[in-house]
């Protein structure tokens, strides 16, 4: 869920060619005086390290629902959903029908009420209050690491893409994005961050709507699009019987549970990263309301994100359409230049930066959340907790500030790494992985099992993280012929026990391991061990132990468990209607 | 928080729709310009969709300012 595009400087040997004009250099420097001078206006409202760090709980509910959408509306969406929608069709539906929805509606009547009523400021700070100090560490730190470095490969795909398209010195688009996004972070904190989100939410859906109607045009309408393709491309579930029948290489079981339930629940329900964005509205019932809100346009963004994947495909299929997705210098087909080419193809000047502004906003907003998580977690779950403790306010204030100002600079850092150090991204998203995918069954057992206790969610999660690690040394993303070896990242380092048809039914599989191998020991060791916590302490952190929230007087369209069920009902019909 | 979102929104879309709604008008002829599949210059269409969305953003944040 974290993954960044991977745009290599020499990435294409028949990279799109994209001259810009003065109008489209107007509308990008319009984009960027307006963001800064959000941040200049929000700086008067912070006056406290809370305001700074957390909004001061005061941001409205259509503002954070759509920054609840926006916070994962970085390159990887953009750029990587494209990629998807051309590599495998209608079936990249699934990350959001099945791998975000359920996810989203769950958070929001089961697992805000405890975020939120518990005043934790933090992911990491509920699991302080929940378990213990230890586990509250574990994660705080594994956190603040994944930030940063999904920051730095966020800007370093940015200057690559920008150097490949447009020829712009690579230091200069670093440097140029890493300024702006500090200016208005550094400004406004976390609000800076959410305005911008939600600015950047309008920003790509007008600024690639032209692309999506064109391209349709182009094709002779959807039906045209559809019967370019080939029937496996064309159905998100008939060809899931078996791995080896669907271009994704992904079986029904694995794509339910290890996307629809382990890694998108893991990630939806328990990254700081997204849940910050409810934790910032003004009540309970508008953090409650925001990951729906952000549910409904979810549910409709494939037709932003995955069509022009889709457009690319048939287009390249269709004879005389003077199109072809790139080619890497491998010889292998660029996937990830797809929306860049589709914009060279059909945007003329105008729309051109009024698109190119658009992608460049996406990679900087997925660094500024990156950035206000990362400052939240450092100053209230590692500074506060470890380093400084029983300082002012404004003395946190401070050091959220310096810890903005150093999540960029680390994040510049990882970008360089990144372009100097062959695989290391690879490298880093493995190991993040492994510490994610069992993350989930800790948060459900913490929140609907009194019993569980610090020392059973510590070991779980570290019992869980290794059992990860075993099941990549012993699975191959591929089926292996006889005394054929691959590279050790890609799995089968200890042997190839586990052969699966590709890297995502592998990494499916992990998750769904990592995670029983979690719930489970989590479980045993609570039993073996005392509680430190008593009900009393547990009151609003765990579900049996919590007063439920009366929803009787609210209109039936404010309740959360009603809207979450028509938006689910939606879903339901939208896997069906593509079947 | 005392910070209307819909302002900024409002002045960013109209700005976006007029600088393409011009320049759509000045290049109209050009047929560099064109989208060449559609065999148009969609420029103005496309400024005035953006300039209808701008304004209508600010005429609701001024609509919330008087509540």
């Amino acid at each position: 869920m974290t993954g960044i595009p991977s745009i290599s400087l020499l990435a294409a040997a028949a990279a799109p060619k994209i001259d810009l004009h003065t109008v489209d250099y107007l509308i990008l420097l319009v984009y960027i005086l307006v963001v800064v001078g959000i941040g200049f206006v929000l700086k008067k409202h912070v006056k406290s390290a809370s305001d700074f760090l957390t909004s001061g709980r005061s941001i409205p509910v259509w503002v954070t629902g759509l920054a609840f959408l926006s916070a994962n509306l970085g390159a990887q969406e953009v750029i990587g959903m494209a990629a998807s929608g051309a590599k495998y069709g209608i079936m990249t539906s699934h990350f959001y029908w099945v791998g975000a929805i359920p996810a989203m509606i769950f958070l929001a009547v089961f697992m805000m009420p405890f975020y939120y009523g518990s005043r934790a400021r933090s992911v990491p700070e509920y699991l302080k209050l929940r378990f213990d100090e230890k586990t509250r560490g574990l994660n705080a730190i594994s956190f603040a690491l994944m930030t940063v470095a999904s920051s730095g490969a966020s800007l370093h795909a940015l200057a690559a893409l920008l150097h490949l398209l447009l020829k712009w010195d690579y230091n200069f688009s670093l440097i140029v994005s890493s300024v702006v996004v500090l200016a208005y972070v550094l400004k406004g904190g976390l609000s800076s961050a959410i305005y911008t989100e939600v600015l950047q939410f309008f920003l790509i859906v007008l600024g690639f709507a032209p692309l999506v109607i064109i391209g349709l045009n182009d094709l002779g309408g959807w039906s045209g699009m559809m019967s370019a393709m080939k029937p496996e491309y064309a159905h998100s579930w008939k060809y899931m019987g078996t791995a080896t029948a669907n271009p994704m290489g992904v079986e029904w079981f694995g794509m339910v549970f290890g996307l629809g339930f382990v890694l998108s629940f893991g990630y939806w329900c328990t990254d700081f990263l997204v849940v910050q964005r409810a934790m910032a509205a003004k009540t309970m019932g508008d953090a409650r309301r925001t990951p729906i809100i952000g549910a409904i346009p979810k549910m409709l963004f494939p037709i932003i994100v995955i069509v022009p994947g889709m457009i690319a495909l048939a287009l390249a299929a269709k004879a005389g359409s003077n199109y072809g997705i790139p080619v890497g210098v491998t010889g292998e087909t660029d996937y990830n230049l797809v929306i860049p080419s589709l914009i060279a193809h059909y945007l003329p000047t105008g729309m051109l930066g009024l698109a190119l502004t658009a992608l460049m906003a996406s990679f900087m907003s997925g660094m500024a959340g990156n950035v206000t998580a990362f400052n939240t977690v450092w100053t209230y779950d590692i500074y506060q907790s470890y380093i400084g403790k029983g300082k002012s306010d404004a003395h946190y204030m401070w050091m959220a500030k310096f810890a903005t100002v150093a999540g960029i600079v680390i994040s510049i850092a990882f970008a360089y790494v990144a372009k100097n150090v062959d695989n290391i991204m690879d490298f880093l998203q493995l190991v993040f992985g492994f510490v994610n995918a069992p993350v989930f069954a800790t948060f459900l057992l913490g929140m609907f099992w009194k019993r569980a206790t610090g020392h059973g969610a510590f070991y779980g999660l570290l019992v869980g993280t290794v059992a990860a690690m075993i099941f990549h040394g012993m699975s191959s993303p591929k089926i292996l012929e006889v005394g054929e070896t691959i590279y050790w990242i890609k799995g089968a380092w200890i042997n190839s026990h586990f052969q699966f048809t590709s890297s995502m039914a592998q990494n499916f599989w992990l998750a769904i391991v990592a995670w029983s191998v979690c719930f489970v020991v989590t479980i045993v060791i609570s039993l073996f061990t005392t509680r430190t916590k008593t009900d009393a302490e547990l009151k609003g952190l765990v579900y049996s132990l919590t007063d439920k929230l009366k929803e009787e007087g609210e209109p039936l369209w404010m309740r959360p468990a009603v809207v979450g069920s028509v938006v689910l009902l939606i879903a339901v019909a939208l896997n069906i209607i593509f079947w | 928080m005392n910070f209307d979102l819909r302002l900024p929104i409002g002045i960013l879309f109209s700005l976006f729709g007029l600088i393409l709604t011009v320049f759509g008008w000045f290049t109209r002829n050009d047929t560099e310009m064109y989208v060449k599949s559609l065999g148009k210059n969609v420029n103005i269409e496309w400024g005035i969709v953006l300039l209808v969305f701008g304004v209508f953003m600010l005429f609701l944040a001024k609509r919330g300012k008087k509540a």
